[in-house]
């Protein structure tokens, strides 16, 4: 194990969907030991599950060719670790593609996947939700069963020398901490430092949201070049505390008010931030502005990790039906109501709930049309669960009768279904999620 | 007269299933004790009335000078199972700040 005095992670996507540029710029310019990629939400999992069960050599994230295609050839030649939650629900099958590209590439490479999350054949269904208290198999059909493996399932991974590291669902600040535990030979068992490994870890860990992204709003926050967002990345030492920043010249800004914001983050308890490797007390953090676009993190405690785990469980739950319309000048919002209440009446003893929505803001006609009217246009919007396709279809089907049954001036109806697939959490045994890394390589 | 909580502070939301979180952060440190004596849970509880359905727990981090409001049964099921189209519930951040402050018990403005 090596022991250094610094080491740079850079978080380069925040969401399955993120923007790819700013990974490039932090790979290309970030002088970066390790880039993360987080791509992983709560449901994105059980949707990706899905993709598997239709193609076994699917079920990994959907970007990771285009991610791979563009980012191997910087990754190699700045020699940076990738540590990427794309392989989904299907990590084996993601390295077998990212060695594919590299082949293509003529690029050698090491890739590891780290398995061991998929825990369905451990669910019973008499597992007792943390959401509803009642047993998973109240909620419905279960498909998919994830637990969020650890720091520790991630190290024997870094030990082999693989330069990509593609896992299933680990907790996302255990991306990061990883590395450092990796990088400065940290305990496992010292709460303190993996808790403030961890802090830096949630910090980064939504990329944009701590660069001003998410924080943007031109009147009160204004933030600089939006268009060209730059991701975060953080000189961690070996004592804990760390600088976040992000490569000269990017857009966004990096401030207290940023790093507030995304410290407190989707935190339930900042007292008990509990992740597989600790649970942390975000209360004794302390933020300073060390310079433009820097914030120094220090403090920060914990106390030991919990025994069990948290799984995430997918459910099918049914179908959506949802129609769209849209009325404009005068009393649209009048019209607007009339059909929803037309709709209400209709569909009341078909569906157990039926929403009405009215939204609208000039999506139809130029602001110059609106005559001061107030609002000038309202889409009305419909949408009802159903347990089959076929009934939540009569929602849009139902909206877009409007179109000769009336009120008066409706116009570009949509309409959607779609299938819900539900997630509960339960806690299990760790013992039950048993990690283990898969080794692939390409060599010239 | 009043003012909103827009005028002198800043939030974002997140989710936890059926969970809210609301951070309550000021520009000026200075007022976090003002935020803190005034913005109390039952007050946005009061605020929130018919959209939070459960309990809301207010955490203090004098550290930060920042507050966090964690609300239960605040989005109508969770992201998952939900109708409306804010499913995370992103937004309700901005329907914090819509919250109004009684002027006469702040000094400085």
């Amino acid at each position: 194990m090596k022991h250094k005095d610094k080491v740079r992670i850079g978080c380069g996507a925040g969401f399955s969907g993120d923007r790819i540029e700013p990974a490039l710029v932090l790979a290309e310019k970030g002088d970066l030991d390790y880039l993360v990629l987080e791509c992983l939400a709560e449901r994105t999992i059980a949707l990706a599950q899905k993709r598997k069960a239709a193609n076994p050599a699917h079920g990994y994230d959907p970007l990771l060719e285009r991610r791979i295609e563009l980012l191997l050839p910087l990754l190699k030649k700045n020699k940076i670790r990738l540590i990427t939650n794309m392989g989904a629900a299907n990590p084996v099958a993601a390295a077998d593609k990212i060695i594919d590209i590299a082949k293509k590439q003529g690029i050698a490479i090491k890739v590891a996947a780290v398995t061991g999350d998929d825990v369905l054949e451990h669910i019973g269904g008499d597992e007792i939700a943390m959401e509803t208290g009642n047993p998973v198999s109240l909620s419905g059909p279960v498909i998919s069963a994830n637990a969020y493996l650890g720091a520790d399932a991630i190290l024997p991974a870094l030990e082999t020398g693989a330069e990509i590291i593609v896992t299933g669902r680990v907790a996302d600040p255990s991306l990061f901490v990883a590395p450092l535990i990796y990088e400065f030979g940290w305990s496992l068992d010292d709460a303190d430092i993996i808790a403030r490994g961890t802090v830096t870890g949630h910090l980064l860990e939504c990329a944009g949201q701590i660069t001003g992204g998410y924080f943007a709003d031109p009147v009160k926050k204004p933030v600089d070049n939006m268009a060209t967002l730059g991701h975060p990345f953080a000189d961690v030492y070996a004592d804990g505390c760390a600088s976040i920043s992000k490569v000269d010249g990017t857009g966004g800004s990096i401030t207290l008010s940023t790093a507030k914001e995304q410290l407190l983050y989707e935190v339930t308890n900042p007292y008990t931030y509990i992740t597989p490797d600790v649970s942390a007390d975000f209360t004794t953090v302390y933020l300073k502005q060390e310079g433009k676009d820097c914030i120094k993190v220090s403090g920060g405690s914990g106390r030991k990790k919990p025994s069990a785990l948290k799984v995430s469980i997918g459910y099918k739950a049914g179908f959506t039906g949802e129609g769209e319309i849209t009325y404009a000048g005068a009393n649209a919002l009048e019209r607007a109501s009339l059909a929803g209440d037309i709709i209400k009446q209709r569909l009341a003893n078909k569906f157990p709930g039926i929403r009405v929505d009215y939204i609208g803001h000039t999506s139809v006609h130029p602001s110059s049309l609106s005559n001061g009217y107030q609002p000038y246009e309202v889409r009305l919007r419909i949408s009802g669960r159903a347990t089959t396709a076929d009934e939540a279809a009569i929602i849009g089907e139902e909206v877009e009768s409007l179109y000769t049954n009336g009120p008066a001036g409706g116009g570009g109806v949509r309409k959607y279904v779609n299938e819900v697939i539900g997630i509960v959490s339960v806690l299990i045994d760790r013992s039950k999620a048993k990690s283990s890394v898969i080794l692939k390589s390409y060599e010239h | 007269m009043s003012i909103k909580l827009y005028d002198i502070a800043h939030s974002r939301a997140g989710d936890k299933g059926n969970t809210l979180i609301l951070s309550l952060i000021p520009y000026d440190e200075k007022d976090y004790e003002l935020l803190r004596s005034l913005v109390t849970a039952d007050k946005v509880k009061q605020h929130f009335k018919g959209a939070i359905l459960g309990e809301i727990v207010r955490y203090e981090l004098p550290n930060i000078s920042a507050l966090q409001f964690v609300c239960q049964q605040a989005l109508a099921g969770g992201v998952t199972t939900s109708l409306v189209m804010d499913t995370h519930g992103k937004t309700l951040s901005y329907a914090l700040l819509e919250m109004n402050m009684d002027t006469s018990q702040i000094s400085h403005i």
